[in-house]
Formats: structure tokens, C-alpha cells, sequence
């Protein structure tokens, strides 16, 4: 079973949504779409399941050729951001209704439709109605209905973005677990680049409507192709700078700190990419370079610290572990990991690791 | 927790007091007074108790045009709120179509009660109004002035005419409140386009329709001006609904007590309906 698009393309009046895409997705592999509002995930989807047409390009279905084959002949399922129920139909009902479309027997609805609701912990809700529940219990009626169906390729699109924190948080670690053991393909598009690592599988970097990167999902982030590819995985952005290289010896252009480095690449400017969490507030293990900065604005995010600051003309962004208070103005000390820069030559291409 | 009293507060209540006082219940209270009582003039009044209620209940020409108003309502009805959803339906969903299909539909609504019954009344004469001579012209004896079954066909049309777009513009709101999400979700279902009317669509439009339908039930139940000035209530009584027996009643035969109580009553019966109607469909709603 794969899921291959072979040059597709989408125009819609003058404007392009999505660039000539070819990707191949694998029986039984979760896929996630990460890219920011607008780069193009919902209509990838809606092409992948057949809602919407390609302008050109081929959609094949294991090794079949699928494109302009309507949704309904096609097993499918799709779960939405919004919480898409049927208003008047009891949480039963939602997630029967796909079963009782194709005709399957009442006895075996009821044991799927149990099956599936005791997954999703919605076993003392199935006589409910949608809008009596909470929106997380409602999105779970909507990923049953999903999963009851075996479809061969499920979509979510951003399926925990309406969800408040805890909520998202709850779902997003059940989630893994529902999709394994499934003979099915799944794509899942989010914004947020924790969730693609949580998720695991393998991830696409998306930007204005072209496909970036595709691959594991942990060989996509530790390896970007490019600077584009890096910031899309990377929350809070990634740190930019300018570099020199000159021998093993490294350095920013705006300031005079060095390091060394044992890349085996020609002399000359680089962009280096930082992410924030290998700059930190204090010295260990591997952050030895020391950087000096000025407090722009500093912020705590759970037990973490979000501290931006500038440092020659630019403004970065550190991201340490534990509660820090620093006031605006303040000058201070942090550490950089160079073992951890990604390096980028000046056309934005991956020029090396470490 | 101490509360600190403080009567001036009761300044801030005087103005809308003063405002309710003046539009509801001093007028309602005119009537009160005028029902209960009976009186020649020069501001004489003699205790009737009762009376007129009784006498109105009782009467057969109040049960006629109760009778008259109940059938007219119900049937503009049954043929505006399905009309009006059929339209919203096949209304164009984006693009120029829009602001065209909503402008067309709002003009009916904008053009004044008077005009749109002396516009009707002109445009159905038998011998020289368009629809008129045309039915007549095809075949049909058509004269809404002398046939009781041509009056009401003219008066449901115009009502139709005139309101329909009310139903329309509603519905076309709550439609247009549906997110594209449940239409693909549905689609994903293979559900069919009846289905989609019945699980989605309905249900979601289910709140204004409750609106569209209890405007038009109070609109049609209170009309008054544009069967007065197309058919006057007739021929005969035919057409003589509620507002109009009552207007004939208390300025026609100047017999204010007995009109007095019917408009008691006649308001009674509308907001009964209307109560019934609404707790009906909210009921069903907390419950869902």
C-alpha cells in the first residue's frame, strides 16, 4: 500500500497553492505536514483524499491511478480542526455513521463502534449529543469516526489546534498509540514542530506551497536541507547569523567571537543556525561559547525560559531549562553549543553539521 | 460582606421605567380600561365587568375571522418557510452572484405595506391589470373584487410575494454559517445530497428558522394593511381577517368595548402561540 504524487500541481485563477510535488508516502507510516497557516497543508490533503483535483499531476493509490476518483469511492477518512459531528446524532450515531453508510451488520457496528469508543474514552458518552460534550471529548468522537471505518489513508488537519492546553497536551500523547497497528497511511498536518517530534514517523517541511524536506521525522530535524527547511522545524525560530570561516577557525561577522570547527569546507562566509535551546543561561556539558547579550524581553514558558537578547545588531532568542527573572536592559552572559550549528552556505543550502 | 445602600441608585431605573411606561403599558392600559367598561362619550364610563369578553368569545363573527386568520397564516406558512429554504439553497455561494441575489431579494422587503397592496390591487385587475387580464386572457375566471377563492389565491400570492425573501435571507445566513469542514466531512461519509439537507443543514439552521418562522407567524397573524387596501375584506367578509374586523369593529361601528376586549384577546393569542412555538423548539435544543 503507498500514496504517491507524481508532479501534482494546484492553480487556482492566477495563483499557485501548490508547486509540482512529487512524494511517496509508505503503507503504514504516520506523515506529518509541518509548515505555518497558508503553506499549502489543507490543500495537500484535500488532494491526497480526493475532495479537491489537482491542476495537473497524478495521484496513484497502490499503484493505481486515483486522480479525479471521487472521495465517496475511495475509503478515506478525515478529521478536521474545527469539531465536525452530525449536530443531532448521538455520539453513537457519529461514529456508526460511516459503518451503517456501506451497509455493515448492526452487530458488528456495535462492536466496532465499542471497540473504538472505548479507545478514545468515550464508552459513557455514546448516548450524548455533540454539543453537550467538551471540545475535547467532541474531537474524540470525530477521531472515532475516523478510525472505525479501516480506512486505507486517514488525514488529520490539525486536528488539536482548537483544543486548550491540557486538552491538546492529553490527546496528542493517546494519539501515537491509536495509529499503531492500523494497515493504513497517515498524514497528519500541524504547525507546531513538537508535535511532529512527538509524533515521530516521517515529516514534510512545507513553506508557500512547496515541499521543503521530506523524511524521518528526526533525520528531517537534526538534518535540514536548508535555512527554510530548519526554520519551519523550529520553534521558537531558529537564531541567523553571518559567519567567517577561515582554517578550523570560525567566527560571527558582527562580533569577534571565535570557536573552532573541524567542517572539511572552503574559506569564506557562511550563515550559521542556532537553535534557541543550544543557547542557554549557563555553562554545561558542550555550551562553553560564551556570548554576551543585553535583556530585550524575557519570558517563561512552562519550566522553560525564553530569553531574547541582543548581541551586535542582531536579536536572538536562548531557550534554558528552569525559571529565570531578568529584567530588560540587563547584561548578561550565555553559552552557546557549536557543536550543535547547522551550517548554510550563502544560497541557504545545508552545508554541514557540527 | 457589608453592602453599602445607597437609594440613589434607584435614579438610573426611572429612565427606562419612564420609556416602558410610555410604549407598552400606558396604551395597553387605555385598552384594559376601555374593555371592562362601556361608554357614550364625554369621557362617561359605566362597569361592565366582563361582558365584552364574554360577548366576543361567544360571538360567531369573531370565531369567522379567527377562523380566516388562523387558515391565511397557516397556509403562507406552509408555502413561505419550505420556498424561502428551497431558494436560500440554490442561492450562489461566492462570487458577483452574491450581492445580486441578496440586493433582488431585499427589494420586495423594502417597499411599503400600502404600496405593495395597491401595487397588487392594479396588477390583478380582471380587465386592465397584467395578471388579471392575463388569467383571463388564458382562460381562467379570474376577478379577485367578486370571487371569494380568487381574493385569498391574490392575497397568499402577494403575502408571498412580499415576505418570502424574509425566509430567504435568514436561511441563507444560517447556511452560510455552515463550515465547508462538515460538507466534506460528509462527502468523506458518502452520505447524499438529501442526507446532507436532513443531518447538516437542518439542524444547523434550526435556530433561525425558529426566528423566520416566528416573524412571519406574528407578521401574517397581525397583517392588516395590504389586504385592506387589495381586497378591503372582501368580498363579503372573505378576506376580513383579525386586524381588519377589529379595526371595523372599533372605527367602523366606533363599538370600542367589545374591540377593546378582541384586541385583549387577539394579543393573548399571539403571544400564547408565539410562547408555545418557542419553548417547543428551545426545549428540544437544551435537550440536544
Amino acid at each position: 500500500m503507498s500514496l504517491e504524487l507524481k508532479n501534482v500541481e494546484k492553480k487556482i485563477g492566477l495563483d499557485t497553492h501548490i508547486y509540482s510535488t512529487n512524494l511517496k508516502l509508505e503503507k503504514n507510516t504516520i506523515n506529518i505536514l509541518l509548515g505555518s497557516t497558508l503553506a499549502g497543508k489543507t490543500t495537500l490533503m484535500q488532494i491526497m483524499a480526493g475532495l479537491d483535483k489537482p491542476t495537473s499531476g497524478e495521484i496513484w493509490f497502490n499503484n493505481e491511478n486515483v486522480t479525479g476518483i471521487k472521495v465517496q469511492k475511495r475509503n478515506v477518512s478525515m478529521v478536521y480542526q474545527q469539531f465536525i459531528n452530525y449536530p443531532n446524532f448521538t455520539v453513537y450515531d457519529n461514529i456508526a455513521s460511516p459503518l451503517k453508510i456501506t451497509g455493515v451488520s448492526s452487530d458488528e457496528t456495535k462492536q466496532r463502534v465499542g471497540k473504538v469508543a472505548e479507545l478514545l474514552k468515550l464508552t459513557g458518552m455514546l448516548n450524548k449529543k455533540p454539543n453537550e460534550l467538551s471540545g475535547g471529548q467532541q474531537q474524540r468522537t470525530a477521531l472515532a469516526r475516523a478510525l472505525v471505518k479501516d480506512s486505507d489513508l486517514i488525514l488529520l488537519d490539525e486536528p488539536l489546534a482548537n483544543l486548550d492546553f491540557k486538552l491538546r497536551e492529553e490527546l496528542r500523547e493517546e494519539l501515537p498509540k491509536l495509529f499503531e497497528n492500523r494497515d493504513c497511511i497517515v498524514v497528519y498536518a500541524t504547525t507546531e514542530p513538537s508535535e511532529a517530534l512527538l509524533l515521530g514517523g516521517n515529516t514534510a517541511t512545507l513553506q508557500e506551497g512547496k515541499i521543503i524536506q521530506y523524511g524521518k521525522t528526526l533525520d528531517t530535524y537534526n538534518k535540514p536541507n536548508s535555512l527554510v527547511s530548519a526554520q519551519v522545524f523550529s520553534d521558537p525560530p531558529m537564531n541567523i547569523a553571518k559567519i567567517k570561516k577561515s582554517g578550523d577557525q570560525c567566527s560571527f561577522l558582527q562580533n569577534d567571537i571565535q570557536w573552532k570547527t573541524k567542517l572539511n569546507i572552503k574559506d569564506g562566509e557562511y550563515k550559521v543556525g542556532i537553535r534557541p535551546h543550544n543557547i542557554t543561561t549557563y555553562k554545561d556539558g558542550k555550551n562553553t561559547l560564551e556570548i554576551k547579550g543585553k535583556v530585550l524581553i524575557s519570558e517563561i514558558s512552562g519550566s522553560e525560559s525564553l530569553i531574547h537578547f541582543t548581541n551586535g545588531n542582531l536579536n536572538w532568542v536562548s531557550l534554558s531549562n528552569g525559571v529565570f527573572q531578568k529584567k530588560v536592559g540587563d547584561e548578561m552572559n550565555l553559552y552557546m553549543n557549536t557543536d550543535e550549528f547547522v551550517y548554510f552556505d550563502q544560497n541557504e543550502r545545508l552545508v554541514s553539521n557540527g | 460582606m457589608n453592602k453599602t445602600v445607597n437609594q440613589k441608585a434607584w435614579f438610573f431605573v426611572i429612565p427606562v421605567f419612564v420609556l416602558v411606561a410610555f410604549n407598552a403599558i400606558i396604551p395597553l392600559m387605555t385598552v384594559v380600561n376601555y374593555a371592562f367598561q362601556e361608554t357614550f362619550g364625554n369621557n362617561v364610563f359605566m362597569w361592565e365587568g366582563t361582558r365584552w369578553f364574554k360577548q366576543i368569545m361567544l360571538s360567531e363573527r369573531f370565531h369567522a375571522s379567527l377562523g380566516r386568520q388562523f387558515l391565511f397564516t397557516f397556509i403562507i406558512l406552509f408555502i413561505q418557510i419550505p420556498l424561502g429554504i428551497a431558494i436560500a439553497l440554490t442561492m450562489p455561494k461566492e462570487g458577483i452572484g452574491v450581492p445580486v441575489c441578496l440586493v433582488l431579494m431585499s427589494m420586495p422587503l423594502l417597499i411599503p405595506w400600502n404600496v405593495v397592496g395597491a401595487m397588487w390591487n392594479i396588477f390583478a385587475l380582471p380587465d386592465i391589470g397584467f395578471l388579471g387580464h392575463s388569467l383571463n386572457a388564458l382562460g381562467f375566471d379570474y376577478n379577485f373584487t367578486q370571487q371569494i377563492g380568487d381574493a385569498w389565491f391574490t392575497t397568499i400570492l402577494m403575502d408571498v410575494w412580499h415576505w418570502t425573501s424574509l425566509v430567504v435571507l435568514l436561511s441563507y445566513a444560517g447556511l452560510r454559517s455552515i463550515q465547508p469542514a462538515y460538507y466534506q466531512a460528509a462527502e468523506i461519509d458518502g452520505a447524499s445530497r438529501w442526507a446532507i439537507f436532513t443531518k447538516i443543514e437542518l439542524p444547523k439552521m434550526k435556530k433561525v428558522l425558529t426566528i423566520a418562522i416566528l416573524l412571519r407567524f406574528m407578521d401574517s397573524f397581525m397583517i392588516y394593511t395590504e389586504p385592506f387596501v387589495l381586497t378591503g375584506g372582501g368580498p363579503g367578509n372573505a378576506t376580513a381577517f383579525l386586524s381588519i374586523d377589529l379595526v371595523k369593529m372599533a372605527l367602523g361601528q366606533f363599538d370600542l368595548g367589545p374591540a377593546a376586549a378582541m384586541s385583549l384577546i387577539y394579543f393573548f393569542i399571539v403571544l400564547l402561540v408565539c410562547w408555545v412555538f418557542y419553548t417547543l423548539m428551545m426545549r428540544n435544543e437544551e435537550k440536544s
